[in-house]
């Protein structure tokens, strides 16, 4: 009996095995601690928020969008002496507007990935300083914008392989 | 028809994780920093949870690779050892002599402080840590180490390696520690600067630099100045090296104030061992103090030395007897009996001759007759001979006779 869909989301909506769900998330923070002792400069990158951006445009629902960017940025929070949640804010609303844009947009697209990883980023570093001179007063709080800039292009240029790496661990539903 | 919640339930779900984020960081900057404790309990819970699932990957990771080291240094790279061992030697034998030099004003400087009732710290143990993880943002300068409390760790412990200050123990879990590096944002020390002795406070800056920032502008301060611990801050002990004056210039945040940026001494991006300070006291350690004495012992020795070499050599000058010393004194003479003599064979410059006589008379040399024939007042012999002159000289006169 053929198939019908009633909406874009039916059309490409994608789930993971619960233990990718679990263990993607935690690889990405545990790699994220370890890169940049032998390699500081790797501190630059950001594995937590490639892989919220991934499991956001590819399932494709603002709110798993939402949840899974709290989750990663709380626990990518808790290693840091930062207080516990600017992370967690900036990649909810990070995962909020990617899931929103997947619903919209052909994300499959290399084009939409680079696009979309490059942005993103760029919008993480203004939630991070909005969260720390606005919501946490810290007025010493500077950003060097040539720096945001290259940690976008060097985010980007990591994650389209590693979205391609992860395509493999998505079920269609 | 659709209810509000289920129409608008994606925006209602990231208003309502948004707002509880924000209500959970208003709690933990609102809330009272205790010194040993800096987060609340809840917080540190979850920080412990989270570093507990991480902790063991990071060791197993460490531990990996340091086999993979140890299998080359141990069988591979064993050919220098022993030369390695021969210039260990002598180092050390060089810092010995160094600190006989030094251990004189250490022990007098020690006087001095007893005298003023100065109370230092020394440091008198330390646990070595191995580091295995970082915080993984730049934002945010933590590093993780293989220590924690049941290895005697507290927090606000300070950290150092052989070159200089790298932290302090933020948060301290049962067999993991967070330090917090020097140049975190959060970070902060009392420094002394070491030519100028002034006071000021060292901060982390959220670009990852170390910043004085409470001090006016200085002629005295220049780039290249050590900046030292004061101990002031009760964290740190007086005296370690934290790093060097790299630049100074006015801080437009914060006005009259100078930003003095410190390079540290410490490489603090590329750590691999830590010292943590567990004890320290007021007396100095007992190994420091046997050094010490070592060290003036050699002193002395070397002292008494010198000064039985000066006493020798005086006794040795005053057995000359004077005449050698008049002797000395004057200038050589010829020694025409012997020709070996360094005078005889000593060059000399030739004494010019007078030119020859053209018209010699009675009163050229030579033609005078010697004096014991003459009788004063008498009638004189003329001379029998008066030289001629030779003839390359003299012009040919024929008509002219020789005088008589």
């Amino acid at each position: 009996m053929p198939r019908s869909f009633t909406s874009r989301r039916e059309l490409a909506q994608h789930s993971f095995h619960p233990a990718v769900t679990l263990l993607v998330p935690l690889a990405a923070i545990v790699l994220q601690a370890l890169l940049p002792k032998p390699l500081p400069r790797l501190a630059i990158l950001d594995l937590p928020l490639i892989i919220t951006l991934f499991f956001a445009v590819s399932r494709r629902n603002p709110i798993s969008g939402t949840l899974t960017g709290a989750a990663i940025g709380l626990l990518q929070d808790t290693l840091t002496a930062q207080p516990i949640g600017i992370n967690g804010i900036a990649k909810s609303i990070i995962g909020y507007i990617s899931a929103s844009i997947g619903l919209q947009v052909d994300v499959e697209n290399l084009a939409t990935r680079i696009l979309i990883n490059f942005g993103f980023s760029l919008l993480n570093s203004v939630l991070i300083y909005l969260i720390n001179r606005r919501l946490l007063g810290i007025v010493d709080f500077h950003i060097m914008w040539l720096h945001e800039l290259l940690r976008a292009l060097l985010n980007t240029v990591v994650a389209i392989p590693i979205f391609f790496l992860l395509d493999r661990a998505r079920r269609i539903e | 028809m659709e209810s509000f919640f289920s129409r608008f339930k994606n925006s209602l779900v990231l208003i309502t994780v948004l707002l509880l984020q924000i209500v959970g960081l208003a709690v933990q900057v609102r809330r009272t920093t205790d010194v040993s404790a800096p987060d609340a309990h809840s917080i540190s819970l979850m920080r412990y949870w989270v570093v507990a699932t991480i902790a063991p990957v990071e060791r197993f990771f460490l531990g990996f690779g340091h086999n993979l080291r140890g299998i080359w240094s141990n069988y591979a790279d064993l050919r220098h050892v022993r030369q390695h061992n021969r210039d260990l030697e002598y180092q050390l034998a060089q810092l010995r002599i160094q600190q006989a030099a030094i251990a004189e004003d250490a022990i007098q400087g020690h006087r001095l402080q007893s005298l003023l009732a100065f109370q230092q710290h020394y440091i008198t143990t330390t646990v070595a840590a191995q580091v295995i993880g970082t915080s993984g943002s730049d934002l945010s300068r933590i590093l993780y180490i293989d220590k924690g409390r049941e290895e005697g760790l507290r927090p606000d412990m300070a950290v150092i390696t052989p070159d200089g200050v790298v932290g302090k123990l933020r948060d301290v879990f049962p067999h993991t520690a967070q330090v917090l590096l020097l140049d975190d944002q959060t970070s902060g020390a009392g420094v002394l600067l070491a030519s100028t002795r002034i006071r000021a406070i060292l901060r982390g800056t959220p670009n990852g630099r170390m910043q004085i920032g409470n001090l006016t502008a200085d002629s005295r301060i220049k780039p290249g100045e050590q900046v030292l611990t004061s101990g002031g801050d009760q964290v740190y002990p007086r005296g370690l090296p934290i790093g060097t004056i790299e630049s100074i210039a006015p801080d437009p945040d914060h006005q009259p104030y100078t930003a003095i940026q410190v390079r540290p001494a410490a490489n603090l991006s590329q750590l691999e061992e830590v010292l943590v300070i567990t004890g320290t006291q007021t007396d100095l350690p007992q190994q420091a103090q046997q050094d010490l004495a070592v060290g003036a012992a050699t002193t002395e020795a070397a002292r008494a030395a010198a000064q039985q070499a000066e006493a020798d050599a005086a006794a040795k000058a005053a057995a000359q007897s004077a005449a050698q010393i008049v002797a000395d004194r004057l200038p050589s003479l010829h020694d025409v009996t012997n020709p070996n003599s360094p005078e005889s064979t000593t060059p000399t410059t030739p004494v010019p001759r007078p030119t020859p006589t053209l018209r010699p008379d009675r009163y050229t040399p030579g033609a005078a007759p010697p004096a014991t024939s003459l009788t004063p007042g008498g009638h004189n012999p003329q001379p029998a001979n008066i030289p001629r002159p030779t003839t390359e000289s003299q012009p040919k006169t024929d008509s002219e006779p020789p005088p008589q």
